[in-house]
């Protein structure tokens, strides 16, 4: 939490003078139940109107003066408000940004969205109302209790008891609820789970013939969240009749003594008004102060999480300045006995990974589902740090690089085509910002996706919708290879990334790729055989270790897998040749 | 909109409501009670006032009356508060509940295209937001409404009867406030509107750069990405202030405005009673109603808003449950079918302006392999919609063992499937329920048997407690969840399968496992296949070749081949090398 006040610093003065402004007008506020006593008791009682006019015109004085102080407060409220929750988000997102891969793993995208927009929003109501009322209403509660003491000590005892009284009830009911509170938003998302599940799940649900048991299942989850809603509904429910009765009898015991006092002469009718308009004005304020500790409680738990995120570290550290000068080297990619395990992870995920590439090399990688693909070749651009062994990319440790350094070097296209929001030339330029046309279009041709651009309305100007919706798995596979094509790699990877793609376009795609000048290295990860076999060097991945390594005529020979592999996707000999 | 449905959603909520609308009335009944009462115990202050007019003053016996009145008022009206409290809570959470259970038991009878067009995020919202909203916002929102209705009624009756000129007074000052918070309100509207347009565009940024954090890395493009977002956080900056400052203007300036009339009150009241016409009790009275007369006014334009809010959301959530269901089922069962399929001249498209499958036969005996090919998007699950009676034809029919697919219930139809779908769907329970979907009494055996067979014991069986984990969408890689779903089959085995790119996920090698289990599976039964790989689908019997969503060829692979068609360039192109060798 503190680590969130410093967002607050560069506002001190505007997060003093907010909250003071407010005394002010509070105090004012005050000081009203004192005028109308003074107008009875002076005004009516000697029948002075012209007393009862000055009285008048400071009241309305009171009010116009109330005004100006009130909006000033308002306005440091919301500029410290809302600069906090500003320079927090920014600190945020630039902090992601810098967060290591298995950080992100970690935390996770979803939440890390969530952080950053919602949770700082409600942080930003939380501040602007803390400021604004956290110390308007105590100082009323305790200021009508103060007041009353110059009024009279003995009706004053009435509210010395009453304030804590009514806080311990209201705290009281307040503890027990906001936990089960939880526990109802906990039930309902159950209920959303089971909805979201009934149609996610819809036609295999349809297909087993389960909707009974699926309204079943609902109904009982429905059911629960109801009885808990009651349960917290009833404690709840006893809030405001209990605040209301306590603080009626506390003004009927107020009368009583007030009776007596007046009676004897210690004090008059006038301070008797004015002591049952604080008792009015204690109990507004006071309504007001529980469901300010709501908002803040609230913008606490907010203020935990983020400032959770901001406590992660960055995960990795770079050079300062690239230890050595560009050097030609002949070896792209050198492993030395890698080994690599994911964070919590029980196994390692790479075992013993011993290899070197060429420079201007094919290299297929092949292997079964969680083999350790794609995670071998995520350690070559950096995204993980090998747990021990050593990865060199055209002669240099990968941790010798300075940030940046390394992955300006490499193309990657990842399993998953990711397409943002913009235009086709955007996307394509994040590769390099100042690509030209001609460097897009040779992008686009070896790509094979030339054709989708001739084919839109707005050729590169075409809007690319967000998560790039308006377009298919497969053009979205292609635009990102092109994507890091633009970026001219000297290390291509292509991460399983024809798999949306028909077979005459892979191969088209494979065909153009081989065309090009021989300087770029490729790394091919497939689970198909026909899209590595020309490769000049194939592993083959097992259990997170290389069982095979050769080209395809070598690994039928001797891979057992790879041979396994082959013929289950060939299985007709004759035709397969 | 709102305006012309709201009369017959009113309406329909009222039926709605059915026993609840008891509940409804007491809630009304007790909530003007209370008001009436909360009203009426300043009434009885100011007479206490009045009972203790100063020195020796003071009417000790009238004094205790009124107080032992006000007790009993404060007893009925917190009873009754609180007995309020619980009737709202019975009435809106029951009601809510009512209408999930009406909507889930509603899913399970809608026709999938309706499914399908309003996506998942829509029926969801209808059925917990707008069903919350509508209790929320239109049951509590109309109780809020009457109970201001009721407070403004009657302060005014009481305040007239104590003092008319006070009062009139009162009524025609108190539109300034609303003068005063309505030019507020327009005036804030457009920077909240720019304020919204901004922190739409930085949740855009936000999810595109934080949810594709991989590209973001692998491009170098955090700079960038910090660029872009410190400009519009700037800009979101500006307009927010703006937005904030002015908008909580609005308490300050109609507090203010209160203050004024109080001021007036105050000085109206004393010349009153220098004139004999009013009490100090009457002063003090009229000044706690001058405090709170605005109150029921701001609530009433707050809870007005919410209504046609709420109003719209229970539009949402009627049309959900008024939506046409598919059509009823039949009585007549169909089981344990052999499996011979005569599908005829059967038309069918999701838009009536583009047919996709125009005048379809296909004959087939019990036992046959179907495999449907064809490039990516080419409408191959169009098929399975219509075999499973997901979708209906439009023309023609689908015959099995000779019996019409539309004479028979779905459900029937249905159990004689064992289906596997591209999209995994794997339930957030234990691994034994996912694997026993179809058959929940399976025993342990048994379930075990069948996950060995479709090879997914291997990795349940390294899962933390086993058959017992409990897994969700997220806890599975997707090879794995497809491994669970083909279990799932494994353990019911039907006489007809679907397999729809069952295996697309699954690496060549336990796809060699899985495909002899397949054989063992699909031996003797009549299985339709989808899937990319040409090779998995050579050996069926009849293969259909789609494009485009419609089908283009027919036939067994060699007579395809022959025909030098679409099938046999898809098919040819797999096998052609790189390169020139």
């Amino acid at each position: 939490m503190k680590q969130l006040l410093r967002f607050l610093k560069p506002y001190t003065k505007e997060s003093i003078l907010a909250p003071a402004f407010k005394l002010v007008e509070a105090l004012l506020d005050l000081i009203v139940p004192l005028v109308i006593s003074d107008i009875i008791k002076v005004g009516i009682k000697n029948g002075d109107k012209q007393y009862i006019i000055v009285r008048f015109v400071f009241l309305i004085v009171l009010a116009i003066v109330g005004l100006a102080f009130s909006i000033t407060a308002q306005f440091f409220a919301a500029r410290a408000s809302v600069g906090f929750a500003s320079s927090l988000r920014k600190n945020l997102f630039e902090h992601i940004q810098n967060l290591s891969f298995e950080k992100l793993d970690k935390i996770g995208t979803e939440t890390l969205i969530t952080r950053i927009t919602s949770d700082v929003a409600q942080l930003q109501n939380g501040v602007n109302m803390v400021l604004r009322l956290l110390l308007r209403s105590p100082f009323i509660v305790f200021g009508a209790m103060i007041m009353a003491f110059t009024i009279n000590v003995r009706a004053a005892l009435i509210f010395v008891v009453s304030i804590p009284v009514l806080a311990a009830v209201v705290s009281a009911i307040m503890w027990i609820t906001i936990p089960l509170y939880k526990k109802v938003q906990g039930h309902l998302d159950g209920v959303l789970l089971t909805t979201r599940e009934n149609l996610t799940g819809v036609r295999v649900i349809r297909a087993f013939c389960k909707e009974e048991e699926e309204v079943k299942e609902f109904d009982a989850k429905n059911n629960a969240y109801t009885k808990m809603n009651l349960f917290v509904g009833r404690i709840s429910a006893l809030l405001n009749p209990a605040t209301y009765i306590l603080i009626n009898l506390a003004t009927c015991v107020l009368f009583m003594q007030a009776g007596n006092s007046i009676h004897t002469g210690s004090m008059e009718q006038g301070d008797l008004v004015a002591l049952y308009n604080y008792m009015a004005q204690m109990i507004v304020e006071l309504v007001k102060l529980a469901s300010l500790i709501i908002t803040i409680n609230k913008a606490l738990a907010c203020g935990t999480r983020v400032s959770a995120v901001l406590k992660e570290e960055p995960g990795m550290s770079y050079p300062e300045l690239s230890s050595k000068e560009e050097t030609e080297s002949d070896i792209a990619v050198r492993f030395s006995h890698v080994n690599f395990a994911y964070a919590d992870a029980k196994e390692d995920a790479l075992e013993d990974l011993d290899f070197t590439i060429r420079t201007g090399d094919t290299v297929g990688i092949i292997g079964g589902t969680g083999s350790g693909k794609t995670t071998l070749v995520n350690l070559i651009p950096r995204f993980y740090d090998a747990t021990s062994g050593e990865i060199e990319v055209f002669g240099r440790n990968v941790k010798d690089y300075a940030k940046g350094e390394l992955i300006e070097k490499i193309g990657i296209v990842p399993q998953k085509a990711v397409l943002f929001a913009g235009t086709i030339r955007d996307n394509l330029k994040w590769g390099n910002e100042n690509a030209t046309e001609e460097e897009l279009r040779k992008a686009l041709e070896i790509s094979q996706s030339l054709e989708i651009v001739e084919k839109k309305e707005g050729k590169l100007d075409e809007i690319v919708e967000q998560g790039g919706k308006n377009f298919s798995g497969g053009q979205k596979q292609r635009l990102s290879i092109a994507r890091a094509l633009v970026k001219d790699p000297k290390i291509l990877i292509l991460d399983d990334s024809s798999s949306a793609l028909d077979y005459a376009t892979d191969l088209n795609l494979r065909r153009a790729l081989k065309s090009l000048d021989g300087k770029m290295t490729t790394f091919i990860v497939s689970q198909r055989t026909s899209s590595i076999r020309s490769a000049d060097l194939i592993l083959v991945m097992d259990d997170g270790k290389i069982i095979g390594s050769g080209t395809h005529e070598e690994l039928l020979e001797s891979c057992e897998v790879y041979k396994e592999i082959h013929e289950s996707q060939t299985s007709d000999e004759g035709e397969s040749a | 909109m709102s305006t012309k449905k709201s009369p017959s959603v009113i309406s329909k909520l009222l039926r709605f409501l059915g026993r609840y609308r008891l509940f409804l009335a007491v809630s009304l009944l007790l909530s003007a009670i209370t008001v009436a009462l909360q009203l009426l115990i300043p009434v009885l202050y100011g007479k206490c006032i009045d009972y203790a007019a100063g020195k020796g003053k003071v009417d000790f016996d009238s004094l205790q009356d009124t107080i032992f009145y006000i007790l009993i008022f404060l007893a009925v009206c917190g009873v009754g508060t609180w007995v309020m409290g619980l009737v709202n809570n019975r009435l809106t959470y029951g009601i809510v509940k009512n209408i999930r259970e009406k909507a889930i038991r509603k899913l399970q009878l809608l026709p999938l295209s309706y499914l399908d067009k309003k996506g998942v995020g829509d029926i969801v919202s209808r059925i917990i937001a707008d069903t919350d909203q509508l209790s929320d916002g239109l049951l509590l929102g109309f109780t809020q409404l009457f109970s201001g209705v009721v407070t403004i009624v009657l302060t005014l009756v009481i305040m007239l009867w104590m003092n008319p000129w006070i009062t009139l007074m009162v009524v025609v000052l108190t539109p300034i406030s609303f003068f005063v918070s309505k030019f507020i309100a327009t005036g804030t509207y457009k920077m909240f509107k720019l304020q919204s347009e901004i922190r739409g565009e930085q949740t855009a940024i936000v999810e595109e750069m934080v949810g594709g954090a991989g590209i973001v890395h692998a491009f170098g493009y955090e700079k960038r990405a910090c660029e872009r977002f410190v400009e519009n956080n700037e800009r979101l900056q500006a307009a927010s202030e703006k937005a904030v400052f002015y908008s909580s203007l609005t308490n300050p300036s109609t507090r203010a405005v209160n203050g004024v009339i109080y001021a007036c009150v105050a000085l109206m009241g004393a010349y009153m009673i220098l004139n004999g016409k009013l009490s100090v009790g009457g002063i003090s009275l009229l000044l706690a109603y001058a405090n709170q007369y605005m109150k029921p006014f701001t609530d009433i334009s707050g809870v007005i808003t919410e209504l046609q809010n709420a109003l719209s959301c229970a539009g949402r959530v009627f049309d959900l449950l008024e939506e046409t269901e598919q059509s009823a089922e039949k009585e007549s069962g169909l089981h344990n079918v052999d499996g011979r399929y005569d599908i005829e001249h059967v038309a069918f498209s999701y838009v009536k302006e583009k047919p996709l499958i125009e005048d379809f036969n296909l004959h087939i005996k019990e036992g046959t392999h179907v495999a449907i090919v064809g490039p990516t998007g080419c409408g191959k699950t169009t098929l399975i919609n219509l075999l499973m009676r997901f979708y209906d034809v439009d023309e023609g029919a689908i015959y099995i063992d000779g019996t019409s697919i539309y004479d028979v219930s779905r459900r029937s139809l249905r159990s004689n499937f064992g289906m596997v779908l591209q999209e995994t769907w794997i339930k957030n329970a234990t691994v034994r329920e996912n694997i026993a979907f179809g058959k929940p009494d399976a025993g342990t055996e048994e379930i075990i048997r069948a996950a060995k067979e479709a090879h997914s014991y291997g990795f349940i069986r390294r899962l933390p407690n086993g058959l017992d984990t409990v897994i969700d969408d997220s806890s599975l890689s997707q090879g794995q969840k497809q491994l669970l779903c083909i279990s799932r089959v494994m353990l019911t085995l039907p006489p007809v399968l679907i397999l729809d790119e069952a295996t697309s996920s699954i690496d060549t090698r336990t796809e060699i496992k899985i495909q002899s289990a397949f054989e063992k599976m699909m031996a003797g039964r009549t299985t339709f296949i989808v899937a990319h790989r040409l090779s998995t689908i050579r050996s069926a019997d009849v293969i259909l070749v789609m494009k485009d969503g419609h089908i283009v060829e027919q036939g067994s692979h060699a007579d395809l081949l022959e025909k030098g068609g679409l099938y046999a360039t898809l098919y040819h192109s797999q096998f052609v090398k790189t390169g020139e060798d």
